[in-house]
């Protein structure tokens, strides 16, 4: 399915939108990962808790649980705060 | 006695990036390379003095997960950690922790190719054993619930959070290692990381509380000196001490040799490469609500050859007055050149450099973001 990635973490992705397959969103950062190494950390802790900025969307909702079903035709949209200074 | 220094590599990590300046054998040239990483917050960029070659970088932003990166061509390309430090995964139902970000990397025993130790705020101790490929949690501490109350949590201590900092290996024992934690005392082991102590006896510790109990103990930065490895210094919260091992176990607060004007307190704690009596601070204002400033707007080291009897203020080439910046824990070092080159770092972005330990000072880079770590060290040639 389609993934699409926020600006801050293109540095692996080199584009805006990345595939990616599973049938959880677990699956779909896990199936991310093995092909843009190291990118589920930065939005995933070892606690399996999604990071404080990071908010993730299905087909225009927020999904807060990473064992959420999915389905190939979703679409998944990574968004990442930019607050600070 | 000195070796000849034939360069020098002074390694910056910022708030906003880190910077390598690459410096002749006489310490008067230097070649800027950066910004590393813009935009991300670099706590520690380190060198590896096994190698000459390897680089590691404690790096986060303020949006995503912290991670490592490594270079092995002195930072001409960077690759990032398989398995950055984490903790371990809770059992179900139980609250884990997550690393924050890595604040603090040491290289191992000169005997131990490739082994690394990482500190980490909310505090936890990680080792790589493959250059900083892959870290594993390190010794029992992280999840021991004696260490885990000492601890403390996110809300104790420090505003972003304490830190697990002053990982020190003694040269002579790979397995004779301390920490410090910002929120938590100062700890040795000798059985290679599988038993830890706290050494508290002499710290002072904030009125009211409690000197026993290790959690209230604030250490800002720990040093061992090369040239004698039963000494270490210390800059601490309450104040500037020693600790001569194995004859004590108690700390001497040298820093009321300080002028009272002046007060012993600071963040960073640097030591001589082959003189043990020699050592240098750089203090800060810590009266009243903690200005965290240089006192009275007039920044300058001071330095001891004596062991902490007397100390010497070293401002000369400084600013007068109206300076109101400090040096954080990491951010002030020493080369092993002949005479010893000092560099400091400061919170307003401005790198200092000493080529006659501290005699005079001189500016090397100015307008850089918030500077977090200072370290010099020898690269060398393939």
């Amino acid at each position: 399915m389609k993934v699409l990635i926020p600006s801050a973490l293109r540095s692996y992705t080199e584009h805006g939108e990345a595939e990616a397959s599973g049938a959880t969103l677990g699956a779909v950062l896990a199936d991310l990962d093995r092909r843009y190494a190291g990118i589920r950390f930065r939005m995933i802790d070892e606690q399996d808790r999604i990071r404080r900025h990071i908010r993730i969307f299905v087909n225009g909702e927020q999904v807060r649980d990473l064992s959420q079903p999915l389905r190939a035709t979703d679409e998944v949209v990574i968004v990442q705060a930019l607050s600070g200074g | 006695m000195a070796r000849k220094i034939r360069k020098l590599l002074v390694t910056v990590a910022t708030r906003k990036g880190a910077w390598l300046y690459h410096g002749d054998a006489a310490r008067r040239t230097w070649r800027a390379d950066g910004p590393h990483f813009l935009g991300h917050v670099i706590s520690h960029l380190v060198l590896d003095p096994r190698d000459g070659r390897t680089l590691l970088a404690a790096a986060k932003t303020g949006h995503l997960g912290p991670t490592v990166f490594r270079s092995s061509d002195l930072g001409r390309t960077w690759k990032e950690a398989a398995r950055p430090p984490a903790f371990a995964k809770a059992a179900d139902g139980k609250e884990g922790r997550a690393v924050d970000h890595t604040f603090w990397l040491t290289p191992g025993h000169a005997d131990e190719a490739g082994v690394w130790y990482a500190g980490t705020s909310p505090q936890g101790l990680f080792r790589s054993e493959d250059g900083g490929v892959t870290w594993q949690p390190f010794s029992p501490i992280n999840d021991d619930p004696q260490y885990r109350k000492w601890m403390g949590t996110v809300q104790d201590g420090t505003p972003d959070g304490p830190k697990l900092h002053s990982i020190i290996v003694d040269p002579r024992d790979a397995a004779h290692l301390y920490f410090a934690m910002s929120g938590g005392g100062v700890h040795e082991s000798v059985d290679g990381g599988r038993t830890w102590a706290p050494i508290l006896k002499g710290l002072e510790v904030v009125e009211g509380f409690d000197r026993a109990e290790a959690t209230f103990h604030d250490p800002h930065c720990v040093r061992l000196c090369p040239s004698n490895p039963d000494r270490l210094f210390q800059q601490n919260h309450c104040g500037i001490y020693r600790l001569d091992r194995p004859s004590s176990d108690t700390w001497v607060r040298i820093g009321k040799a300080m002028p009272k004007q002046v007060g012993d307190i600071g963040f960073p704690m640097v030591v001589h490469p082959r003189e043990a009596d020699t050592a240098w601070v750089f203090p800060m204002d810590g009266t009243a609500v903690w200005p965290r400033t240089s006192p009275q707007g007039r920044p300058a080291a001071y330095g001891t050859r004596n062991g902490g009897k007397t100390w010497q203020r070293l401002d000369a080439g400084l600013p007068a007055s109206q300076a109101w910046w400090t040096v954080k824990r990491q951010a002030m070092t020493a080369d092993a050149a002949d005479p010893v080159g000092l560099y400091f770092g400061t919170t307003s972005g401005e790198l200092w450099m000493s080529r006659d330990e501290g005699r005079r000072w001189a500016c090397m880079a100015r307008h850089l973001p918030e500077i977090y770590a200072v370290e010099a060290a020898e690269p060398r040639s393939r």
